[in-house]
């Protein structure tokens, strides 16, 4: 049996292209190639991360410049054909940009960057990228951001919830909405989102930093292991 | 060149100096020489006030590989590794534009470390600020913080710690050090050495403009209202730029294109060609019309003293010209072959089809003015007193808010609400975060570790310099051992006031001295450092702030120990001597905002005693935490170890004197740890056989810090004093 | 010529740097300040003579790239250099 492929996106100015190829190799065991960001097609890849980083120095907006390269054309189709992509904080706010997930991000509601851990709680465990997790289940996972304060207009929200597009949610360590565990003023406390048809995952959160537990969290691992397990 | 005068302050040169130089070039230099020695000739670069004491530091140790002078230092880890760091000082650039001041002495760092070659897995920053209960220096905390934040997070290396003071000795002249941490292969260690007459000189990365031209000279300059007026000159930082820079540079030293590089920092075209051709023995001509510029009709001398940020100096090797601009080139940076490596040892400046200098390169850097400055003790510390400054202040009535005054205080509480601003937790390798005495980064594919952290506490060194440099390299070897890791290697940035001030060259050489001994008693080399002199605002200077940023090693990562209370019913012990110590505490500052008096006394012998006794210890798995008793005294270290492990502690010393004054004191090399009762008989063997004396002070249990009917405070209220922040 | 465009957050849109803006303006008595929107500014060299050209050119670079109107609304004039 030949091992999953994964490609993990490289832009000018990704900078967790490394810990995510690391996470993917060492913790789900898939073959795993850096794409660089000239790279016009995607047809040899099971599942395709867009990291994090500051993809063109963040500048104009996170994201903007980030989605008219030449494989964010190759990753729209390959979304399209059904593909698999995770799009992790900055890969979140690309993905949003290119309009293959509905809404925008803002600056952090504190106007700070924001680097500590949080809880989130698995709103749907039926994606090829939760399979693993319980629903209503609380991850600690770090956030690492500016740009994390999720909105979508009203209309948007009510199509996304109604829809079940919500993946992940900022919660306090029981598992409830407050206010007060909401890092960054994300509408819904929006944490991770999919699209409709569920292939795409995007989050702010970075599962590729909680799974070791030497480095405190190992919560993320199993979304590593979801994806194993849904393209076996 | 009539207004002479007027140009050589503009430059920052003395008339002697000028008579020096067209001494040596027996004529008048032109202009763009002259800009050139003022360059090459100032403190910043020449260390002309401080080399003569900087070699009484050790510098060697079998596992040095390279120590100063470099870029950065290295020190082998084993496993064909190398550790490679500095620190280095943004104070001046800082204090007139925090953000982009801040931000690019994290920038200048960062290339002083992968220049060699290395990827830089770790940032620390050493602040000082004034008390932070003005909005202007608000301004400026939040600035400084948000640029260090802005470039260390785009470049996408974690900032794992450092310190904060506030004492309004800087409230005129803040301090910015910052210091970065890269693992190399210790076989492909990059050097600023040129070699090859004939071999091409490469431009790369951003492009110049006129930005902090004057930087070198304004390091090297005290601060006058005239300073603030520089604003224009202050360099902004591009990390994205960097970013790139850092992976071109990396990935073009993976194969064999190139014999030298430098970063382009202070003095930027100037000294690093300067630096790397006299390195080498060789001489340089460059081509300024070939620099790759972002502004129309600069004049030669601007070009070559530009400091605009994101700039390396490369020499290729001849027939590689197309590897090094195929690089560059893919991750869109300018790349322009300006120059070449010449036999005659001098460096040529062309523009426009003239030679606007011709130096030989001994005159700029061999004989640099160097000066044995006056030196004497100053007034307040040859009339301190003996006496004990705790023997004026009264015991505190309640012991309790006396505590939480302390644990809330700027400069021992918190300091999350900076740290957070951090990202500490990319290149998942942080597995000790900010907020301990040490970080703990870890070594993907190897058991080991690298401990990091940086130390000073400049109260002590202000009241007793040679004591008090002494304590900052003790202090930080005890963080690193705290976490279960041996120093290996140290850097230091020495900041000061003005060395033409004999009392500040006084507290100056006793601070060296001091580093000097304890690094040599303690086994700890010196390799690398950076000296920021004229740290003064209107003639009054800050306190002398030499500050240590020391590396450890940890063989098997598993055996780290963290701080924090672990497993209730653990004994709690406090190993060393506490003796009335007061002077320059954070405790007498609290209860009458004076430090006279002397700093706690140090004794390198005895930190290297008490390092080994914790090492042993934790060798046989008899420790569950230590905390470092520094700042606050054991007071703090109890209160700190109860939050960080969420338990608490029943209490009860024996009081050799004054409650106040044994919590509170800051006596030096203790360290408070806790171990499983069962080990306790052979702990005690083990502190006999290292001299050290210890104190068993109570247990870990509960949810209250319980002392002795002095104290009973729940977890909860010690937390919320500790993280109200200023 | 010169195209200026003005880029601000969208009516209804929470504006969090506007926010700390109007309430630091307010600590320091401006006391007549209702609203703070906190935007961005782009300066657009043009090499055209054609102001509708311009006119056009500079609305298809709002629309594909430098506004997210999501959350962003903005305008534009364009002037002679």
């Amino acid at each position: 049996m030949t091992r999953a492929r994964a490609g993990v996106i490289v832009f000018p100015g990704t900078n967790c292209d490394r810990d995510t190829y690391h996470v993917v190799e060492s913790t789900a065991g898939m073959e795993v190639d850096y794409l660089w960001y000239e790279r016009k097609t995607l047809r040899d890849y099971q599942i395709v991360l867009v990291p994090g980083g500051f993809s063109y120095g963040d500048y104009l907006r996170a994201g903007a410049l980030a989605r008219f390269s030449p494989v964010m054309e190759a990753l729209r189709e390959y979304a399209d054909r059904g593909g698999l992509v995770l799009g992790i904080c900055n890969g979140f706010q690309v993905l949003l940009e290119a309009s293959m997930l509905p809404g925008a991000m803002q600056k952090n509601k504190t106007l700070r960057f924001i680097c500590r851990e949080i809880h989130v709680r698995v709103e749907r465990s039926d994606t090829p990228f939760t399979l693993l997790y319980r629903k209503g289940e609380v991850l600690s996972i770090p956030i690492a951001h500016a740009e994390g304060n999720y909105y979508a207009s009203d209309e948007t929200l009510r199509h996304i919830e109604d829809n079940g597009q919500v993946v992940f949610r900022y919660v306090d360590e029981k598992g409830g909405v407050t206010a007060a565990a909401n890092p960054n003023g994300s509408v819904n406390s929006i944490a991770g989102l999919c699209s409709a048809g569920r292939n795409i995952l995007a989050m702010m959160p970075h599962p590729e930093r909680a799974a070791d537990r030497l480095l405190g969290s190992e919560d993320g691992t199993r979304l590593f292991l979801s994806i194993k397990k849904a393209l076996r | 060149m009539e207004n002479l005068d007027t140009l050589l302050k503009e430059l920052n040169l003395t008339p002697t100096e000028y008579t020096r130089i067209t001494g040596e070039l027996g004529r008048q230099p032109s202009l763009t020489e002259l800009w050139i020695f003022s360059a090459m000739w100032s403190e910043h670069c020449s260390y002309k006030s401080s080399r003569p004491y900087l070699g009484r530091m050790p510098s060697t140790g079998k596992d040095v590989l390279i120590g100063p002078g470099e870029n950065a230092g290295a020190v082998s880890i084993g496993d064909g590794l190398a550790v490679i760091f500095k620190m280095e000082s943004h104070n001046h650039p800082s204090f007139i534009e925090p953000y982009n001041g801040a931000a690019t002495g994290v920038g200048g760092i960062l290339r002083d470390i992968f220049t060699m070659g290395a990827r830089p897995v770790a940032i620390l920053d050493s602040l000082r600020f004034g008390e932070p209960d003005d909005s202007r220096m608000r301004y400026l905390i939040d600035g400084v913080v948000a640029g260090i934040a802005g470039y260390g997070n785009c470049m996408g290396i974690p900032t794992v710690g450092g310190e904060i003071y506030f004492d309004s000795t800087y409230r005129e002249n803040i301090i910015v050090n910052a210091m970065a941490v890269g693992i190399a292969p210790a076989d492909r260690i990059f050097l600023a050495k040129a070699s090859g007459a004939g071999n091409p000189v490469f431009y790369v990365g951003s492009r110049t403009g006129r930005d902090g031209i004057h930087g070198a000279t304004m390091a090297s300059a005290s601060f006058t209202e005239e300073t603030a007026v520089l604003k224009p000159t202050v360099q902004v930082g591009d990390p994205f730029m960097e970013k790139l820079l850092m992976e071109a540079c990396l990935e073009l030293m993976k194969a064999d294109h190139i014999v030298a590089i430098q970063d382009m920092g202070a003095a930027g075209l100037t000294s690093s060609a300067v630096e790397m051709a006299a390195k080498g023995g060789l001489g340089i001509a460059i081509n300024l019309d070939r620099v790759p510029q972002r502004e129309e009709g600069m004049m030669p001398h601007e070009i070559m003293l530009s400091e605009s940020q994101e700039r390396m100096l490369i020499i290729a090797k001849k027939g590689h010209e197309k590897a090094v601009e195929r690089v560059f080139k893919k991750w869109g940076l300018d790349v322009s072959r300006i120059g070449i490596l010449t036999q005659q040892k001098q460096i040529i400046v062309r523009a426009n089809g003239a030679v606007h200098a011709r130096l030989p390169l001994d005159t700029l850097v061999d004989k640099a003015p160097v000066y044995t400055r006056h030196a004497s003790m100053p007034a307040y510390r040859a009339e301190a007193s003996e006496e004990r400054p705790s023997d004026q202040i009264p015991e505190p009535a309640d012991y309790h808010k006396t505590l939480l005054g302390l644990l809330s205080s700027p400069t021992i509480g918190s300091k999350a609400w900076v740290y957070e601003q951090y990202d500490h937790s990319v290149g998942t390798d942080t597995v000790i975060k900010p907020g301990a005495g040490a970080a703990l980064v870890r070594i993907k594919g190897s058991k080991k570790g690298l401990a990091i952290t940086t130390d000073g506490n400049a109260r002590y060194t202000y009241l007793d310099p040679y004591t008090g440099a002494g304590i900052a390299v003790c202090e930080a070897a005890r963080n690193i051992a705290c976490v279960g890791a041996r120093p290996i290697a140290l850097t230091d940035c020495l900041n000061f006031g003005s060395p033409e001030d004999p009392e500040v060259m006084w507290q100056f050489i006793e601070s060296v001295n001091g580093i000097a001994a304890a690094s040599l008693a303690l086994g700890i080399p010196v390799i690398s450092g950076n000296v920021s002199f004229y740290n003064e605002t209107e003639g009054k200077s800050i306190y002398p702030t030499p500050v240590i940023g020391m590396v450890g090693l940890i063989d098997d990562i598993a055996t780290r120990i963290t701080p924090g209370f672990k497993d209730s019913g653990d004994l709690i012990v406090l190993l060393g001597t506490t003796l009335d110590e007061c002077g320059g505490s954070e405790y007498l500052k609290l209860a009458g905002g004076q430090i006279p008096g002397r700093p706690p006394k140090v004794s390198p012998a005895r930190e290297a005693r008490l390092i080994g006794l914790v090492h042993e210890m934790n060798k046989g798995r008899m420790i569950t935490s230590a905390t470092d008793c520094s700042e606050g005294g054991v007071g703090i270290a109890l209160a700190e170890a109860a939050i960080a492990g969420n338990r608490g502690a029943e209490i009860r010393i024996a009081w050799q004197f004054r409650p106040d004054r044994e919590l509170f004191s800051e006596s030096q090399h203790r360290i408070l740890v806790t171990t499983a009762g069962r080990s306790l008989e052979k702990f005690k063997n083990m502190a006999h056989k290292y001299s050290v004396p210890f104190q068993v002070l109570g247990r870990v249990q509960g949810t209250h810090l319980r002392l002795d009917g002095l104290l009973d405070i729940p977890l909860e209220e010690l937390r919320a004093a500790y993280k109200k922040g200023p | 010529m010169i195209a200026r465009v003005f880029i601000k957050p969208k009516k209804g849109v929470l504006d969090p740097q506007g926010k700390a803006v109007h309430s630091a303006l307010g600590k320091l008595g401006f006391n007549q300040v209702r609203d703070v929107r906190v935007g961005k500014y782009v300066e657009i060299r043009l090499d055209t003579g054609d102001r509708d050209a311009a006119r056009s050119g500079v609305q298809k670079m709002c629309d594909t790239l430098l506004v997210n109107k999501v959350i962003e609304d903005f305008t534009f004039d364009i002037a002679d250099d």
